[in-house]
């Protein structure tokens, strides 16, 4: 799996841009989107996922669940 | 820190270290004299300052209110990322008459900034400070922040920088900040109770990591303290600004007050907490209330004895431009300013400040005067008094026209400058429209007399009937002047038997943020 951002409650704010360890996050149309395939939930980085984590509005960034769940390489 | 600062070995230089000197020993301001801070610093004019510190705040709106008359500042809206969370912001909030990152116009590359800069000085000459102030934290957003302080002193090398910030990623940017001599930093301090901390502040973040409860207040308030004792020791004028956010750190605010006189800031502005359920944060949800007009003022008294207290803060947005309490930045929209040829003569705008310093002088040598036949008077008697003004301390304002009221203090000291009533309201949150002559009188209800330019026949009848006086008398005169004239002639009115001093009620803050009336198209 992977994150997602709601894009109805992306504030543009930003603050998720250059937290994310595997820059994955991009601005377009307006609000901020997740490259699914780049996003590793931030295994291996951190403890929790860092867009969650500094994100402004509650339940804006959150699992995607229509992705695999991401695999940590062995 | 308190009065001696020892700058030994941080590499300072020795004029930096003189005016550190100062400003740590210029903590005596204002306790002689009866008009008490009003001659100091946010006052009326150098008093006891020392001229060094004059010079950096004489033309600053924000930390001289004497400055905020004349001069105007602009803020960018460079920083639209935050690294905490309070309960007191939303930033999800989208009335439509709101700035908020996602709105795409207000928010700026540093290069719109850079040319919305030159674009404004070159309109308003005497717009004389650019701040940085969000609409999330500069220091959430370094890059950007430096890069615009960086562009602006190259292309505009006479506007002061400055920059407002939580404090939280403040000691990692202290050199940068020194660096790009940026000489007037505010932090937001609203505690130094962690445990207070912990009913406004969520959670914060740092270092990668979600802190929440009284874990996030106690990192929170560290970081802050630490950061504004770097600033200060390096000569840098902090301000601090305090949301007064009653039950929760209203009585703890003089302690902030007396935490942060002692590392040395040398203004504090507590301002009313803005809440309203439909701006949808969490104090605005539960109810939480904002303070009266008489409960802010006197915190602000009792804090005043100990260092000098800001009470024209405006609490404008994180992109307006003009003087305090007006808001121009409709007029310079992304589209606008793109579009605009500017013409940035630094010797142009040089020769208006000299203008707007003469107009200055003559105002400050009135009062003077008009404060010296004052001298014999004796009396106990303190009342406010509103009055309607465009700005240059005149009173030039129509009744009707107002969006905004000041608010002085007048005494046998003289007249004080204590605050001032919005009466605009640009959203009215569903709840219709009111009558607004009666949202005048509750704004301005504890004042015994309203000082305007011209006013209609109608409510000069409705305010006489509150008990409040309408004085059309001074139209276009100076405003403390014109109110020490008044006030001798009321001391005589009361002392003949002719009228009966009275002790007026409580007034209303009006929630909400300064607004730009053309944004609300």
């Amino acid at each position: 799996m992977a994150l997602k951002i709601i894009a109805s409650q992306c504030t543009s704010c930003s603050a998720c841009e250059p937290e994310c360890p595997n820059v994955a996050i991009f601005e377009k149309n307006g609000t901020f989107v997740i490259d699914p395939k780049k996003c590793t939930e931030c295994i291996g980085h951190f403890d929790a996922p860092q867009c969650a984590a500094v994100c402004p509005v509650d339940d804006t960034c959150v699992i995607d669940t229509s992705y695999p769940r991401y695999q940590p390489p062995a | 820190m308190d009065g001696t600062i020892d700058v030994g070995g941080t590499g300072q230089s020795e004029a930096l270290s003189d005016v550190m000197q100062k400003i740590a020993e210029h903590k005596g301001c204002g306790t002689s004299g009866g008009s008490g801070k009003a001659s100091c610093g946010s006052g009326a004019g150098q008093g006891d300052l020392p001229t060094e510190i004059w010079e950096k705040v004489k033309n600053h709106p924000c930390y001289s209110e004497e400055a905020h008359h004349h001069y105007a500042r602009m803020h960018v809206a460079v920083a639209p990322a935050c690294n905490i969370q309070c309960n007191y912001c939303n930033r999800k909030y989208d009335c439509a008459n709101e700035s908020r990152p996602g709105v795409v116009s207000e928010k700026l590359s540093p290069e719109q900034a850079a040319k919305k800069v030159l674009a404004v000085a070159s309109t308003i000459p005497q717009m004389t400070v650019l701040g940085i102030a969000g609409p999330g934290d500069p220091l959430a957003n370094p890059e950007k922040t430096f890069k615009t302080f960086e562009l602006i002193a190259r292309t505009a090398p006479d506007i002061k920088l400055c920059l407002s910030t939580n404090g939280l990623a403040l000691p990692d940017h202290v050199d940068t900040i020194a660096g790009f001599n940026v000489d007037h930093v505010t932090i937001t301090i609203n505690m130094v109770d962690p445990e207070v901390g912990a009913k406004i502040y969520p959670w914060v973040f740092w270092k990668h990591k979600r802190y929440t409860g009284v874990e996030a207040a106690k990192l929170l308030t560290d970081r802050q303290l630490q950061g504004l004792e770097m600033l200060t020791e390096r000569g840098i004028l902090c301000k601090v600004n305090s949301v007064m956010i009653p039950g929760v750190n209203d009585k703890h605010l003089v302690e902030v007050n007396k935490a942060v006189k002692s590392r040395g800031a040398f203004l504090h502005n507590i301002m009313p907490l803005i809440s309203s359920p439909e701006h949808g944060t969490v104090f605005g949800l539960t109810g939480q209330r904002g303070p009266t007009a008489q409960e802010l003022k006197a915190l602000q008294d009792a804090c005043e004895g100990e260092m000098n207290m800001m009470r024209h803060c405006r609490q404008c947005r994180a992109d307006a431009v003009g003087l305090l309490g007006e808001d121009r930045s409709a007029e310079f929209t992304t589209d606008k300013i793109m579009a605009m040829e500017v013409n940035y003569d630094l010797d142009s705008r040089k020769a208006y400040q000299e203008k707007v310093e003469e107009e200055r002088q003559a105002k400050v040598a009135a009062k003077q005067e008009e404060l010296a036949s004052l001298a014999g008077e004796a009396s106990d008697i303190k009342l406010l008094i509103a009055v309607a003004t465009k700005g240059s301390g005149l009173i030039n304002e129509h009744f009707g026209h107002a969006k905004e009221f000041q608010v002085y203090e007048l005494s046998t000291s003289g007249a004080k400058f204590v605050g001032h009533r919005r009466v605009d309201l640009y959203c009215q949150g569903g709840y219709g429209e009111e009558d607004s002559l009666e949202t005048i009188i509750r704004a301005i209800n504890d004042c015994h007399a309203v000082f305007v330019a011209k006013i209609g026949g109608c409510p000069k009848a409705d305010l006489i009937k509150a008990g409040i006086e309408p004085v059309d008398q001074y139209a276009h005169e100076f405003i403390e002047k014109s109110a020490i004239t008044w006030f001798k002639d009321y001391l005589g009115k009361v002392k003949s038997g002719e009228i009966e001093h009275t002790v007026r009620g409580d007034a209303e803050i009006r929630q909400g943020g300064l607004m730009a009336p053309a944004a609300a198209a």
